[in-house]
């Protein structure tokens, strides 16, 4: 850095505006961002709620049942329903994300974005399709 | 010589479960918690669940599956309690909680997949 | 379609005011009046004493960026016909300290440009009888969107991280040592790699997305960051699970 040049960071006539804690609400983008984020709890969620159903069903048949009746009363019912819709919000701003991250060449030509999107696309419809045959089909 | 930080494994448990969880999320989420309950479709029967959850591949994938999702959930979690929340003066505290308790989580999710039988 | 179009200015003269005031000026809005013909409509006509910033006036000095209606915008790529029938309100880019009126410092950007070392490092210079460095159209699709990059500060604008940090290194400073790493010619990654990997370096964005949106030239600084995320992670675990090799 040349000396002749002193950059004074906090000049005492310069306007600092202070971010306000609710800076999340005062644009739609930044909102949805926060939505996006709070995706993440949803995903929490279903990861105890899958270990609540390994554990029923490893205990018997009575406690399966009692867990899949569970799962049918209201609150738990809506609170699922919201999860589905925030797991698949999730799922689908994080694969529209995924060309920005990965990029991919095959020798010296650079795979195109849209192509690693719908490779995610296809690998979701996959393993939805192979798991949803395991569990109701076979 | 690179100072060897956590954040850029932290970023890739991140990610990892990121793509796990919004893989295979969905449809479990769907079957179990909207279709079955609903009635769209008949739940399997128990017995079919054990032999699913017989399979050593099912553990490890939900294993694998509950473990990213965590480490994923804490990521995310705690950078959104630092920016959103503007929670600086507890960043040591928020990142020793949200880890701690994926790191926890994924011990219940081995214990739970893997005692006998 | 009316012909004049009111703006909402904002005004902040240190010497008298101690917060950001308001000025409603008049202006005409023949259809391709930009917001800057606005500004300089007022300072020429109507009010000389307002200050801003400006030069080519054709989105390539990165001079004008100001906030229209909230929002990051080049005032000389923004058509006043597109907000008619108006107010425009027209303020300083946020995030950033304010000098006077619309005109704020970005020292501070600066600063960081020069520790990401925006220049082509080598180990060895070519000596000129070697000739030039050769560079195919492919490798120079490589970089070449994060070359772009007019530095007119509307990522760092946007960006509620840096609003929430100033320590962070911000969208522009990385995906211009993105255009750097990814050049063929450069030998510097490794160099870059200190300042990038600390906390206010990558690892301080969390991918809200918004410096791509606002960015006039395309340059993509959201995906210059998540593409080096992955590489930094990735070179991480080579320098953990080989310490010695590679």
């Amino acid at each position: 850095m040349s000396d002749s040049h002193v950059y004074t960071p906090y000049h005492p006539r310069w306007l600092r505006r202070r971010v306000s804690t609710y800076w999340w609400l005062e644009k739609w983008s930044y909102f949805r961002f926060i939505l996006r984020e709070g995706s993440c709890l949803f995903v929490a969620w279903f990861v105890l709620y899958l270990l609540l159903l390994v554990n029923a069903v490893r205990q018997g048949p009575d406690s399966y049942t009692r867990i899949l009746e569970w799962s049918a009363e209201p609150w738990v019912l809506g609170l699922n329903v919201v999860s589905f819709l925030f797991v698949v919000f999730h799922a689908v701003t994080f694969f529209d994300a995924a060309p920005q991250a990965l990029v991919v060449h095959i020798g010296r030509t650079r795979v195109p974005g849209r192509l690693v999107m719908a490779a995610h696309y296809a690998a979701w419809a996959l393993a939805s399709v192979l798991i949803a045959w395991l569990i109701v089909g076979a | 010589m690179i100072k060897q930080h956590p954040e850029p494994s932290l970023w890739l448990l991140f990610s990892a479960g990121g793509v796990l969880s919004a893989m295979l999320m969905p449809i479990l989420l769907l079957l179990f918690g909207v279709a079955f309950p609903f009635g769209w479709v008949a739940a399997p029967s128990h017995a079919h669940m054990v032999a699913l959850l017989g399979n050593p591949l099912t553990r490890v994938v939900l294993f694998a599956l509950s473990m990213l999702s965590l480490f994923h959930w804490a990521h995310r979690f705690r950078y959104t309690l630092y920016d959103g929340l503007q929670i600086k003066h507890l960043n040591e505290v928020i990142a020793a909680l949200t880890y701690g308790v994926a790191v926890v989580g994924s011990v219940v999710a081995g214990y739970i997949l893997w005692r006998i039988p | 379609m009316a012909d004049h179009i009111t703006l909402q200015v904002a005004r902040y003269r240190p010497e008298q005011q101690s917060d950001i005031t308001f000025d409603e000026y008049e202006v005409p809005c023949p259809k391709e009046w930009v917001v800057l013909d606005g500004l300089n409509h007022i300072k020429d006509r109507l009010d000389g004493t307002l200050s801003y910033r400006w030069s080519c006036r054709m989105g390539i000095c990165g001079s004008c960026g100001m906030n229209v209606n909230g929002e990051p915008k080049l005032t000389c790529a923004t058509f006043l016909a597109d907000y008619a029938p108006g107010p425009i309100r027209v303020e300083p880019l946020p995030n950033f300290p304010l000098i006077r009126d619309l005109i704020v410092d970005i020292g501070d950007f600066m600063q960081k440009l020069v520790r990401v070392k925006p220049w082509i490092v080598r180990q060895t210079e070519k000596p000129l009888s070697e000739g030039e460095y050769r560079q195919t159209p492919e490798e120079l699709d490589e970089y070449k969107q994060f070359s772009m990059c007019i530095n007119c500060m509307l990522c760092y604008a946007a960006c509620p991280i840096y609003g929430l940090d100033p320590k962070f290194l911000g969208p522009a400073a990385i995906a211009l040592a993105q255009r750097y790493n990814l050049d063929n010619r450069d030998e510097g990654a490794s160099a870059r790699m200190e300042v990038l990997s600390e906390h206010e370096g990558i690892w301080g964005c969390t991918f809200v997305g918004e410096c791509t949106k606002v960015c006039p030239k395309n340059v993509d600084p959201a995906g210059a960051i998540q593409r080096y995320k992955l590489t930094a992670a990735l070179e991480s675990m080579k320098a953990f699970f080989m310490p010695r090799g590679s």
